[in-house]
């Protein structure tokens, strides 16, 4: 035992163990800490050196050596020389790997800012081209069934095409939410087997062009089944367009449902439909609304279907069983090919009024899809917290009165 | 001898597993039935578009034969008509379309997963998209009134040093004489695969970001600590992992690109011969004869408008199904089932 033991000290001994040598404390200045990330000084230099550069050269170069013309063509050309300097800059400081890694930084980048220019611009200049007409207060009283198409701007407005697309938006919505939500809870919450083949459907479906949804509708419902164009038509086949968009982003938001919920749900004696209608739609309360929304951004935007179907009018209908009805978009779409400079400024304010709307609506699904499925808004929170407490007093209640009975009787 | 509860006899026979039977009340059968019902439906509209243009287009294919797919005319009343120069145009739009989203779909989706800083990722993500909740007629009126303008020079300028490639050759241009009318150039293919471009960009850059965004942190990190450049990594892991995603996202894009109605219908001034010159004048599509042809009064001509709607939803189911068999064999769509 000690023998062991003082072989094993004997081997401690050996010159196996590893010295770790001590820093000498003052001496040695630790080392200046490396910045690994952010821009240095010269970086920000060349890329502004390579810009200031390349917009000289072409202000130089263009109109003599290209027969480029307009702003767009002196944007390019400035971007090409610009990539070329910049490029070249870099290679005097740089290493070949580090100078494609940049080009390609900056190429990736300026194609993200392209994007966001050109949504910019589609914005503004809708906006720029409809002010015109935004700014009289009749646009939005008014509709255009006296208005001749060279009166000014203070007569007229587009009430019938705003009225119109609540009208068949709120038709849509009251065909495409029970159907689309209800698909949705098929796809997620049955064991059917068709669900495979209504998903590959219904993906199928959101890849229908807009145009054959209208040509649809057109050939059955007006012409063999001989109802008037109208704007329950209209209505019909934008539900067609909006239903798989609604069924699909359903379809992931139950999906996301956690399933001990629906377990204990389901341990706690609560038939399927009452676990589906109390506890799996609820907790993805936000994320389908947030379908919802989308569905109604994509059929509020849709010209095509409503071209085929709902007819053309400048007077405002409300029956949406009768008579032609006209939505935003394509009361836009037929404002602007008219040739007269007051339709289509009236038309560029029906489409800057069309572009608000999806904007609202998409910013309302963007904050209420923010949230992950079941997470609570504070007032939804406090709506949670006073039903358990009365449940709490209820079962309190039941339980006290369960104690009493047996006393009473004794 | 003791015999403790519970615990079986060894000597007793094991115990069979009990069946299993669920005996759905009345509320679950309804529920159930209910379900499958609106699945029924969503099939069997889905369904009857197919199948009613079909129906209707049979009516002008047996008119007309396999002469439909090579005829370029559209005069239905005189029996002459076939989709070859209106596919043709859809699918040059679609090309031009593509060609030009996909480099700008590709690196926004590159930039919003690898290159931009974190706190401006989500603005990013919403505006992409936001982009593609823009209503398409908004794009159109976009496209004819500014970008028309600002495409033609850039025509001009493509014709003149590269009209000797024959699809950039434009009738009636004369490049010497730099006041020859810009006509020729506006309401092109170019211009209207370009507005296309705008609808489908976002299309393709969500796929793509999805994709690039599940490459496993390992295999990145792997490539920088062999000292990679942010590019080698990019080059080397997102793109081959997400190679699927990308191929399927394009061709979602296109599927989007060849159902295109109101804008195109906007910019192009509609022809009838076939003009493969993306720069001239003159081009159409499927989707904008039905848009302009459709309240034509013989049942003849609204049938040869239904098989061109055939051949169009034919073409994009196939485009479309291509691509989510893409997206789903991709690595990418195996790690996120996992």
């Amino acid at each position: 035992m000690t023998a062991a033991i003082s072989q094993r000290d004997a081997d401690a001994q050996q010159p196996l163990t590893t010295v770790i040598a001590r820093r000498s404390s003052a001496a040695a200045v630790a080392p200046p800490r490396r910045a690994i990330g952010g821009t240095s000084r010269q970086d920000a230099m060349v890329l502004v050196g390579a810009g200031v550069s390349s917009l000289c050269t072409t202000m130089l170069l263009f109109g003599r050596l290209t027969s480029l013309s307009g702003r767009l063509g002196f944007v390019i050309v400035w971007f090409l020389i610009f990539l070329g300097i910049y490029a070249a800059l870099l290679s005097l400081t740089e290493d070949r790997p580090a100078v494609v890694d940049r080009v390609m930084a900056a190429l990736l980048t300026s194609a993200s800012v392209l994007a966001g220019v050109a949504l910019a611009s589609v914005i503004i200049f809708v906006l720029w081209r409809g002010r015109t007409a935004l700014v009289h207060s009749n646009f939005f009283t008014q509709d255009l069934s006296v208005t001749g198409p060279s009166e000014p701007l203070s007569v007229g407005g587009i009430t019938h095409a705003i009225a119109g697309t609540l009208i068949m938006t709120a038709i849509s919505l009251v065909i495409t939410v029970p159907l689309g939500v209800a698909c949705a809870v098929f796809l997620n919450e049955t064991r059917s087997r068709a669900t495979s083949l209504v998903r590959t459907v219904v993906t199928a479906m959101t890849a229908l062009p807009s145009i054959l949804a209208g040509l649809f509708i057109f050939a059955t419902w007006v012409l063999i089944l001989g109802f008037p164009r109208s704007g329950l038509a209209a209505s019909i086949a934008m539900s067609i367009m909006m239903l798989p968009i609604i069924i699909r982003s359903a379809d992931v938001v139950l999906r996301l449902v956690p399933g001990n919920l629906r377990e204990a749900s389901a341990a706690l004696g609560a038939p399927q439909w009452r676990t589906v209608w109390q506890i799996v739609l609820p907790t993805a309360r936000s994320g389908l609304t947030t379908a919802v929304i989308l569905g109604v951004a994509r059929g509020v935007g849709e010209t095509a279907p409503v071209l085929l179907t709902a007819g053309f009018t400048n007077t405002m209908n409300v029956n949406p069983t009768k008579n032609p009805m006209v939505s935003l978009p394509l009361a836009a779409f037929k404002l602007v090919s008219a040739a007269e400079p007051n339709l289509i400024a009236r038309g560029f304010a029906t489409a800057a009024v069309l572009m608000l709307l999806v904007l609202i609506l998409f910013t309302a699904a963007r904050i209420l899809g923010g949230r992950p499925v079941g997470r609570l808004t504070k007032r939804q929170a406090r709506a949670a917290t006073a039903q358990s407490a009365r449940d709490r007093v209820r079962i309190d209640g039941m339980s006290s009165s369960a104690n009493r009975v047996p006393q009473e009787m004794s | 001898m003791t015999s403790i509860p519970g615990v079986a006899d060894a000597n007793a026979p094991a115990p069979q597993p009990r069946e299993l039977q669920a005996h759905p009340g009345r509320g679950d059968r309804y529920f159930n039935r209910g379900a499958s019902l609106s699945g029924v439906i969503v099939l069997s509209v889905m369904a009857a578009v197919g199948l009613f243009l079909g129906i209707e287009a049979w009516q002008a294919l047996s008119a007309t034969g396999f002469s439909f797919l090579t005829t370029a005319e559209w005069q239905p009343d005189r029996n002459k008509f076939g989709i070859a120069e209106v596919m043709l145009g859809t699918v040059l739009i679609a090309l031009v379309a593509g060609i030009v989203a996909f480099p700008i779909a590709m690196s926004a989706a590159l930039f919003i997963t690898e290159v931009a800083p974190k706190w401006l990722r989500s603005s990013l993500v919403a505006l992409v998209d936001l982009m593609a909740a823009v209503p398409s007629v908004v794009y159109g009126l976009w496209g004819l009134f500014l970008l028309q303008g600002q495409v033609v020079g850039v025509s001009r300028w493509i014709n003149t040093w590269f009209g000797w490639i024959p699809f950039f050759a434009v009738d009636g241009a004369d490049p010497n004489s730099p006041l020859s009318a810009a006509t020729v150039y506006t309401a092109s293919t170019l211009v209207a695969g370009i507005v296309v471009a705008m609808m489908v960009m976002p299309i393709q850059c969500v796929v793509m970001r999805e994709v690039f965004s599940q490459v496993p942190v390992g295999e990145r990190e792997g490539a920088f600590a062999l000292g990679s450049t942010r590019w080698g990594m990019i080059r080397v892991v997102s793109i081959p992992f997400g190679r699927g995603g990308i191929i399927g996202g394009t061709m979602l894009g296109l599927g989007r690109a060849l159902g295109e109605t109101i804008a195109v219908l906007l910019i192009i001034s509609p022809v009838f011969q076939i003009n493969f010159h993306v720069l001239q004048q003159g081009s159409n599509s499927v989707s904008s004869l039905i848009a302009l042809r459709y309240s034509e009064a013989s049942d003849f001509s609204l049938s040869a408008l239904m098989a061109a709607g055939l051949v169009l939803f034919g073409a994009t189911l196939v485009v479309n199904f291509t691509a989510s068999w893409f997206v789903a064999r991709s690595r990418s769509g195996a790690s996120s089932e996992a």
